[in-house]
């Protein structure tokens, strides 16, 4: 029987297919090839903070290494990452479609994406950008690097970014099996269709900065440059706009495979569906009103006082999802396979980066750990503890069923310990450094910090090994015969009772839905 | 440099020593956020591995024990009780805010400017000092902060306080400290190549020290003028981008560039004699060497004519 890997052969039979699962595996590729490179350009930054002299770079190598690790990571990464590759596979089958709502549009959401990382690609080669992914002007206007050719990448990845959006908020719509009303939809789901939302409103937002920026630097027009009579707090508040929403982007979709991989692996029914599904749209719409946290140190105190009270707000929404994921795990029947570590590693993880937030939430408290270490590693739990831990644990949670293959359990387990490991000793100590004093993006710093420096570059290795062994499992299983199970973790959702992997038309039924995502059983006493 | 108090030897476990007379309850209110998530952690852990080693499944076909979809009354209290705490927290770090940006009327005030890549000082008498931060213990100081080119921010670890240094635009930050000794300077927004030795000393003495220093000539006549000129080069800052060992940094090495021949970004050539070299010191962006940015600052008003002579000498005497 053949399936949506062997229906075709050929090369351009991939570049140029309709196929949402092809798709999805397509920007797998991409963004693992992003992800090796964002990571390698992170290996050389720690090593070369072994030292507070040179090692390896110069100054100007190492802030032109640190721009392209946060906008590799950012841009090519993580912001497509959970939506582009398994949202674009899953949100389908899930919701027993065929397809998106609109396939060709989803190919050219691909492409644009790779013209956009072509172009990022280009301004490394063309003189990398030192200005941090932020852009922040005046600097990003005068410094000689090749912020235009960057910032057109990141202005044409935006394209790719809201057309996703449009299209799985159509699908959601109007491609729903029939008897899935919106509270039968596995939450996954409604994680994407609040991500959707952001990646649709906020988006443009960027764009515009983006050109208005470009403008500035052509033709020279005063908008954030004060020489020329610009306000370069107002390109602040420009981009956070987007880029506060933008981290909600990351983590909604990173929340929703959780409440896949924690029901299937406690067979237990999620508790508070309406709550995880209200908060992720209640989290959306207060995404759009924190982004003046970022500013704490430049804008005045009545605008700061505001958005440390709704940074606040924000918080509980998140809060409540990690209560309602503990309650879950209460007298279930508990797997503890490589998805469900990663999930347990979120949660551990994530619950510190909340946490650190509070800190930095709290305005007083914000001044002194602004723009230090200890935001550094604050946002790392959340983006890498956070949204990295959850892409693994659905790409092994769904791995089955994308290749039709299983990876070595043991291997991963190995894996895990050594990415979970080298994260805490990279990160924590990060906390330490930052809040005794020690300012972010410094190429070199005072002696005293050096330790804390070694201790988090020999973390760094650890990850590393940790990521080249997943490598190494990973493209092992697809090499192996053998296959696996069409529901090898015994889930209840509509992707799971198609064939692994799924064929070309994945539904040769429209599968009708009676019955939640999640009602598993119980055990007869 | 001269003796800096040690960051992490000194304070507590997170935070450096703190030396503010004005600061409130910051250090509390750091380590009761602290404490509160370390008990809600712990808690979250506790009820997770009880869940799962009471939970782990025996056989592969084995179901759940009980299925909960909600509790009203557990999800009031969890919504609740979180959002009391964090309104506290609000308030808490709000009030500590207000106290730190507020300036005390009888404040001493200084003006502060960020430059690439150096930080000036100027006293209400006038005197400047470059990297070098000299106050009155036990006094409140305000400092009228502006930048001359990109953001910058200037932050005192030791004091807690920390504000973006913007250009074209005045920011104020005030604080007072009530131990004497030397404190580390930092500048925390990005600026570019030399952002991580954009830093400066912040020296608390006492007030007749202060007189004392405000009053201090700042030039040295007892010594020979080369040698006050490589006093100068490090104390005013030349240092950051200028060598004096031939070896490349920001701006070109000062060994044996004197009467050396420069040709310059629009294809002019010069000697580099007396008249350049005061001209590349106050007016540094007329003549730019080729394969230099134009980053200097003009030293216009940093410097009297005679530190001039002095760092002329210096020059002279490296290229010899």
């Amino acid at each position: 029987m053949k399936n949506f890997i062997t229906e075709k052969k050929g090369i351009l039979s991939w570049l140029f297919t309709l196929d949402h699962k092809r798709i999805g595996i397509m920007y797998l590729v991409s963004i693992f090839a992003a992800f090796a490179l964002g990571g390698f350009a992170a290996l050389i930054l720690r090593f070369e903070l072994l030292s507070p002299d040179k090692i390896l770079l110069t100054a100007k190598q190492y802030n032109q290494m640190f721009t392209l690790h946060g906008a590799v990571m950012v841009f090519l990464f993580i912001v497509p990452s959970i939506p582009a590759t398994l949202g674009n596979f899953f949100l389908p089958l899930q919701l027993g479609a065929n397809d998106v709502a609109f396939p060709r549009l989803n190919l050219a959401s691909y492409h644009i994406y790779l013209l956009g990382a072509l172009f990022c690609v280009a301004s490394i080669i063309l003189g990398s950008v030192d200005t941090g992914w932020t852009f922040y002007t005046p600097y990003s206007t005068s410094t000689d690097t090749a912020v235009i050719m960057m910032v057109t990448g990141v202005f044409i990845l935006g394209f790719s970014s809201i057309l996703t959006g449009v299209n799985f908020i159509s699908t959601i719509h109007y491609l729903r099996a029939p008897g899935m009303t919106w509270f039968r939809m596995p939450l996954f789901v409604w994680s994407l269709y609040a991500t959707s939302i952001i990646q649709v409103l906020a988006t443009p937002v960027l764009a515009i900065t983006l050109v208005l920026l470009m403008i500035e630097r052509v033709w020279g027009i005063g908008i954030f440059d004060p020489a020329i009579g610009g306000d370069p707090v107002l390109f602040q508040h420009f981009f956070w706009f987007y880029s506060h929403p933008a981290v909600y982007i990351m983590i909604l979709p990173a929340m929703g495979i959780m409440n896949e991989v924690v029901t299937t692996f406690c067979r237990k029914n999620i508790f508070g569906y309406a709550a995880i599904a209200y908060s992720s749209i209640a989290i959306a719409i207060i995404s759009f009103l924190v982004w003046g946290h970022h500013l704490f140190t430049s804008e005045s105190e009545v605008a700061a006082t505001i958005f440390s009270f709704l940074t606040f707000l924000v918080a509980i929404p998140s809060g409540i999802k990690v209560f309602n994921w503990i309650a879950t795990m209460y007298k279930g029947s508990i797997d503890l396979k490589a998805p469900f570590l990663y999930f347990l590693g979120f949660m551990f993880l994530f619950v510190i980066g909340g946490f650190t937030g509070i800190f930095l939430g709290a305005l007083a408290i914000d001044i002194h750990l602004h723009d230090t270490y200890f935001v550094v590693a604050h946002f790392h739990y959340v983006m890498f503890g956070g949204t990295l831990y959850a892409f693994l644990s659905g790409m092994h949670y769904w791995w089955p069923k994308m290749f039709g293959r299983m990876y070595s359990e043991f291997m991963a387990k190995i894996a895990f310990w050594l990415i979970f490991i080298g994260f805490n000793m990279t990160f924590f100590v990060q906390f330490i450094m930052g809040s005794k004093g020690m300012p972010r993006r410094y190429y070199s710093y005072i002696e005293e910090f050096q330790i804390y420096h070694q201790i988090s570059t020999v973390g760094s290795w650890l990850l590393g090994v940790g990521f080249i062994v997943m490598l190494v499992y990973l493209i092992q299983s697809l090499r192996s015969k053998e296959q696996a199970p069409d529901n090898p973790w015994g889930a209840l959702t509509l992707e799971w009772t198609i064939p692994s992997p799924p064929q070309y038309h994945a539904f040769e039924k429209t599968p009708v839905v009676d019955k939640g995502p999640y009602e598993f059983g119980v055990e007869k006493p | 440099m001269n003796n800096i108090q040690s960051l992490t030897k000194k304070g507590s476990f997170y935070l450096p020593e703190n030396i503010s007379a004005n600061l409130g309850q910051f250090d509390i209110l750091f380590y009761v956020i602290f404490w509160l998530s370390v008990i809600l952690f712990v808690g979250l852990l506790i009820f997770g591995f009880f869940f799962i080693i009471s939970g782990k499944r025996q056989q592969d076909d084995q179901l759940a024990k009980k299925q909960i979809t909600h509790n009203v009354k557990l999800e009031v209290i969890w919504t609740v009780i979180p959002t009391l705490i964090v309104i506290i927290i609000f308030f808490w770090g709000f009030k500590e805010y207000l106290i730190m940006r507020t300036t005390a009327p009888n404040a001493l005030e200084i003006y502060v400017s960020g430059k690439k890549w150096f930080w000036e000082f100027t006293y209400p008498n006038g005197k400047k000092a470059i990297d070098e931060l000299v106050v009155p213990v036990n006094q409140p100081i305000k400092l009228i902060m502006s930048s001359t080119d990109v953001l910058h921010s200037f932050y005192l670890p030791n004091l807690r306080v920390k504000r973006d240094v913007i250009p074209n635009r005045y920011t104020v930050m005030s604080f007072e400290s009530a131990k004497l000794g030397n404190y580390n300077i930092f500048c925390t927004e990005y600026c570019g190549d030399q952002h991580s030795n954009m830093k400066a000393i912040l020296k608390v003495v006492d007030s007749d020290d202060y007189t004392s220093f405000l009053n201090e000539v700042d030039f040295d006549e007892s010594i020979p003028l080369s040698e006050a000129g490589a006093n100068i080069y490090v104390k005013k800052g030349c240092n950051a981008c200028h060598s004096v060992d031939g070896s490349n940094m920001i701006g070109p090495t000062w060994k044996g560039l004197y009467n050396k021949n420069r040709e310059f970004a629009d294809g002019t050539y010069a000697k580099a004699d007396e008249v350049y070299l005061k001209e590349s010191i106050l007016y540094p962006q007329r003549k730019i060497v080729k394969g230099y940015q134009n980053v200097m600052p003009s030293y216009q008003g940093l410097l009297v004519d005679k530190e001039i002579d002095a760092i002329i000498e210096y020059i002279k005497e490296l290229s010899k």
